[in-house]
């Protein structure tokens, strides 16, 4: 394959097999995260977007897969601020890099630059468009906490409307049979168009307004996410449904006792912080495994084989 | 003939363009490059049709189009009919088709878009035929070919 087909822009088209390897190959960095398979190889992160988290995972699998590290975590020191454009500025890493990993602020930016450069990119967030190192996290933290993928109840609560881990999400797991369940205020319900994707790929789900222990209590994985103030048009609706999404420790009494909660981080105040000493809080593991598929993602990207690993 | 028939003249060789939506036609003129025509070009506008209601119709004298320059009219115009024109006979009669993909036509309306904010050809792919749906192959973006504008 050539390098510039090994880019990993969205985990939408991704066969269930493809996936599955995807985990094995993070569970093989979870065994041993440290694996200096890339010596010799320098990565470029190129971050228009500022985003800490994502950077500093991405940074840190590189460094434990041995890889040198060049880039930019603030866009205000690239010459894009000069007007040079994103096609030249790709154009010059590429001279230096042998693996580019850029967030974007602009939707298809990582599309764009794939197909500019014969180095593989890794999208690691473009606009509100695609962030597949996060669904493969998620992917990883879910197979790792229910010992499969398949037939699982996902009850995804929050911002459905411009939360773009939970779209991706829909897209990875519609292999795998699960039953979905949308919880969330009006104004944030789940776009209609993914509610067509839904019925497209025959994925049952439920919409619920109501949050509560008995819309839980049925859940595998309850995947959490932050409702926005500046997501409302109207600032009276955004009081009224502020509190209804959040997750109390009193509403877990129904749980089942598989049931994990999932979150992308960072939290404010919708998971209450006397649940992280439950055994449903999984979310500080969920973020432990960006490292894990990280490191897999590099890998695959550069045509490295699990047989390799 | 009828009176009507006299408002266009009649072509010797060249391209007959008709039915087009009024609203449409000079989309139609712009997509095709007619402004820098050299040949003599008649455009028909507001032009009564028994059918449309309203319609225009375009003559592009000594002039034949390849499929690929035609087929970018069913982007804006998927039911206008064509006529290739040889010593004021029709010899071919052809329908627009719509490509899977359109390059370089579309604007994209996302205005977070790649390509509303680099110097790059946009791409679209056709997602459902039927409602004439297409999505930005960069942002993912869906739109149904009546809202489109043009580059």
């Amino acid at each position: 394959m050539d390098k510039c087909n090994r880019s990993l822009i969205s985990l939408a088209d991704y066969s269930a097999d493809k996936l599955m390897y995807l985990i094995q190959m993070a569970q093989r960095f979870e065994q041993c995260p440290n694996r200096r398979i890339l010596e010799g190889k320098v990565l470029a992160t190129l971050f228009f977007e500022p985003s800490t988290r994502t950077r500093l995972s991405f940074e840190t699998a590189a460094n434990r897969l041995g890889a040198r590290v060049i880039g930019f975590a603030d866009p205000k020191v690239t010459s894009g601020t000069k007007g040079e454009s994103l096609k030249d500025t790709i154009k010059m890493v590429s001279n230096y890099a042998d693996i580019i990993v850029m967030r974007h602020y602009l939707e298809g930016a990582a599309k764009y630059a794939s197909e500019v450069t014969d180095i593989p990119i890794i999208n690691a967030g473009d606009g509100a468009n695609q962030h597949p190192s996060q669904t493969m996290l998620d992917l990883y933290t879910i197979y790792q906490s229910q010992g499969t993928l398949e037939n699982l109840d996902i009850h995804l609560v929050g911002d459905l409307k411009y939360g773009r881990t939970v779209h991706s999400l829909l897209a990875a797991m519609r292999h795998f049979n699960p039953t979905f369940h949308f919880i969330a205020p009006d104004e944030l319900r789940m776009p209609d168009e993914y509610l067509r994707y839904c019925d497209r790929h025959s994925i049952r789900y439920v919409e619920h307004k109501e949050f509560n222990e008995s819309t839980i209590a049925q859940a595998d994985i309850l995947y959490m996410t932050r409702v926005q103030k500046e997501r409302f048009s109207d600032l009276m609706e955004y009081e009224r449904v502020k509190d209804l999404y959040l997750l109390k420790l009193d509403m877990l009494g129904k749980a089942r006792p598989n049931m994990k909660i999932l979150h992308p981080l960072p939290r404010v105040n919708e998971i209450e912080y006397s649940i992280d000493d439950t055994p449903y809080a999984y979310y500080f593991q969920q973020a432990k495994n960006g490292l894990y598929a990280r490191e897999a993602l590099i890998c695959d990207a550069l045509g490295i084989t699990l047989n390799e690993l | 003939m009828k009176r009507q028939e006299l408002l266009v003249a009649a072509l010797r060789n060249g391209t007959v363009i008709d039915h087009i939506p009024s609203d449409k036609l000079f989309h139609v003129v712009n997509l095709l490059g007619l402004e820098k025509m050299t040949t003599p070009v008649t455009i028909g506008y507001n032009l009564h049709s028994g059918k449309m209601g309203s319609k225009g119709i375009i003559k592009i004298a000594d002039k034949f189009f390849t499929d690929d320059e035609l087929n970018q009219l069913a982007v804006i115009s998927p039911n206008v009919s064509l006529c290739e024109i040889r010593d004021y006979e029709v010899v071919v009669k052809k329908e627009v088709v719509l490509s899977d993909d359109i390059v370089g036509i579309i604007r994209c309306p996302n205005p977070r878009c790649i390509t509303n904010n680099e110097p790059m050809t946009t791409r679209f792919h056709v997602t459902d035929r039927s409602s004439g749906t297409v999505r930005c192959h960069y942002c993912n973006h869906e739109e149904s070919l009546d809202n489109i504008t043009l580059r």
